[in-house]
């Protein structure tokens, strides 16, 4: 139980601190590096309470393919010159006590929101019950992925075709002046037009055109 | 304080989350750092499912985690399209000069 508590405190004082830094840091990619950070100490902390293909998917989508995105478009614009300053100029200060003011209220709503989970106590006693059985998590969590789920499942494979499909098309452009390798009309190239038969006279070369 | 249970979670995600309004509010250069503020914010909810999942020992809540997931991954990357194709356009993404639409 100790050890339980102190892995807690550690991992989630790492992700609170770094979540603090993805939001205050000046440079856009230290930014993206704490927010590596948090997803890590995060998944960790959901292998610690049992949910381990969750904690593992989290690492693989969140830091294998979410942040090195965000990595590449941070490095592809050339931000990093264009400092991240929270109280500069007369412009963002007037936003700082409305932000502070509505995160504030959102905390505190949520806190109280909490504190009503205290009134119903046996909600904390049921105490979890899927580590007690004997199959993993990963295992119990495909039985019904694919048999209840399946439907969602589905359609959340279609969100990302489509998120897939439109990221294309819509950095997709046409470049100007690019030269192009054309298959089909490397092909379809016929003797005639490669090859010209030509008389020439002695002590004259053959002027070529192209 | 020392055993652990479902409010710390909770806590935890309340304060995740917190941080991510805060960096949406504060943030008035970059808009990369938003996009991954709400990042953050998903996060958050992700926590607060896993735990509810964990401890009320239903299943539902880590599938819904998976979507969660799922629809963060598509949203990152249709983001990250728009704001490249904004850059190539107008030149900058600086929060306060993105005021096209000011009128």
């Amino acid at each position: 139980m100790i050890a339980h508590a102190i892995f807690f405190y550690t991992f989630s004082i790492i992700a609170v601190v770094s979540a603090i830094m993805v939001t205050a840091s000046k440079n856009t990619v230290h930014s993206v590096f704490f927010l590596i950070l948090d997803f890590i100490s995060i998944s960790c902390l959901f292998i610690m309470i049992g949910a381990e293909f969750l904690g593992m998917i989290m690492l693989i989508v969140y830091v294998g393919a979410v942040a090195v995105l965000f990595l590449f478009v941070v490095m592809m614009l050339n931000v990093a010159q264009q400092k991240n300053q929270w109280f500069a100029g007369q412009q963002s200060s007037k936003h700082i006590p409305v932000g502070l003011i509505i995160s504030m209220l959102i905390f505190v709503e949520v806190i109280i929101v909490i504190g009503g989970w205290k009134y119903k106590p046996e909600i904390f006693d049921i105490n979890n019950s899927i580590a007690q059985t004997s199959i993993s998590n990963t295992h119990s969590l495909g039985q019904i992925l694919y048999t209840d789920y399946i439907h969602v499942f589905q359609i959340s494979g279609m969100i990302l075709l489509v998120a897939m499909v439109g990221a294309i098309v819509l950095t997709f452009r046409q470049r100007s002046g690019v030269k192009r390798q054309s298959y089909i009309k490397q092909i379809s190239r016929e003797r005639a037009e490669g090859v010209e038969v030509l008389e020439v006279q002695s002590n004259k070369g053959v002027k070529i055109d192209d | 304080m020392i055993d652990i249970g479902l409010g710390h979670y909770l806590t935890l995600g309340a304060v995740i989350f917190s941080i991510g309004v805060i960096g949406i509010f504060l943030n008035r250069k970059n808009i990369i750092v938003i996009l991954m503020s709400i990042e953050l914010i998903l996060l958050a909810v992700n926590i607060n499912l896993v735990a509810f999942s964990i401890y009320l020992g239903d299943l539902a809540g880590q599938v819904f985690t998976l979507f969660i997931l799922t629809v963060a991954a598509a949203e990152a990357a249709i983001g990250l399209a728009i704001i490249v194709v904004y850059f190539r356009n107008s030149g900058t993404i600086r929060v306060e000069e993105i005021d096209k639409l000011k009128g």
